[in-house]
């Protein structure tokens, strides 16, 4: 069985219809988008939070997105174990929402940076990760200007301890220092998930690099891996 | 009546780039003696509530659910009352 997409669309959102393409025409899975007035998920075995810049960062990024109508079906399908892919914007969204830990500051260079960067994998168990080979380094675009994720010390700690911080910033062949993490984030963090593992957000944009078109597929890897868990 | 008047900080352990990069400017303009720039948020809003005690209840949802997140940042407020025109 296919999962079905719902991909939600906030005032601002800007990566909704890369995020439609990919899952409807690439992987070929029912999808919907979903208006963040509205409180009904369709049925969607899948949700995922666009990037761009919903409600225009007015506040803090993702700040007024959290309390559209829309999120409480969000957070009541998270409760249950839904799968939640947020990217980005998304990511922040859910940092807001409280359905991950931490919170996203200005990128340290205090520049936008967009480029590709690459990533390693640190849980290769999870509904996002199940199909990346180990040791395989991902190359996937950013484009932010708070990708800068913090937490206190024991959040951290307990992100490590529960294998929650999937993604990492790092060199091409792998290696994890700062001279690899574009915006200053913690131990280079680009992508984390909630203690259940069904809730994902990660700063790199994965539906941007699917179309073998565009060149760059390493996304499908992450995609695919969601579509595996219900294959299985 | 009521208005209020919030600053929203973020905490001292918070980087602030956007201050420190500020105060570059600072430096360029020649104020040598301008350390620890901190940018935060000014903002303010009437309430239409009979009572301080309610008005404070409000005010506090505000900031801690919107207007502060209190993970990086601390909020004060000021209130006071005024008379509907």
């Amino acid at each position: 069985m296919k999962p079905k997409f719902g991909v939600v669309v906030f005032p601002g959102s800007n990566c909704d219809h890369d995020a439609y393409y990919v899952v409807s025409k690439i992987f070929n899975c029912k999808t919907n988008f979903l208006w963040h007035k509205e409180s009904d998920l369709q049925e969607s075995d899948v949700i995922i939070l666009p990037g761009g810049f919903s409600y225009g960062d007015y506040l803090r990024s993702g700040s007024i997105a959290r309390f559209s109508p829309i999120m409480n079906s969000v957070i009541e399908f998270a409760d249950k174990g839904g799968i939640v892919l947020g990217i980005c914007n998304g990511f922040q969204i859910l940092l807001e929402a409280e359905l991950l830990p931490g919170v996203m500051l200005k990128n340290k260079s205090l520049q936008f940076v967009c480029e590709d960067v690459y990533l390693t994998t640190h849980n290769y168990k999870t509904v996002f990760t199940n199909n990346i080979l180990q040791n395989d380094v991902l190359k996937i675009p950013i484009a932010h200007g708070e990708g800068n994720y913090f937490a206190d010390k024991q959040t951290i700690e307990k992100l490590e301890n529960n294998n929650q911080i999937l993604f990492k910033y790092s060199s091409k062949d792998g290696k994890l220092n700062t001279e690899y993490n574009p915006n200053g984030s913690i131990l280079n963090i680009a992508g984390i998930t909630n203690e259940q593992g069904n809730i994902l957000g990660m700063m790199p944009h994965p539906e941007r690099c699917c179309d073998p078109l565009l060149g760059k597929t390493d996304g499908t890897k992450i995609f695919n891996s969601i579509i595996n868990t219900f294959n299985n | 009546m009521y208005k209020a008047k919030v600053i929203v900080k973020r905490k001292p352990s918070i980087l602030d780039p956007q201050g420190t990069a500020v105060e570059k400017g600072a430096e360029n303009l020649g104020l040598t003696n301008i350390k620890d720039t901190r940018i935060g948020k000014y903002i303010e809003f009437s309430i239409n509530v009979k009572n301080e005690e309610e008005a404070k209840n409000e005010v506090e949802k505000y900031c801690s659910k919107l207007l502060a997140n209190p993970i990086m940042e601390d909020f004060v407020y000021q209130l006071e009352e005024i008379n509907e025109a």
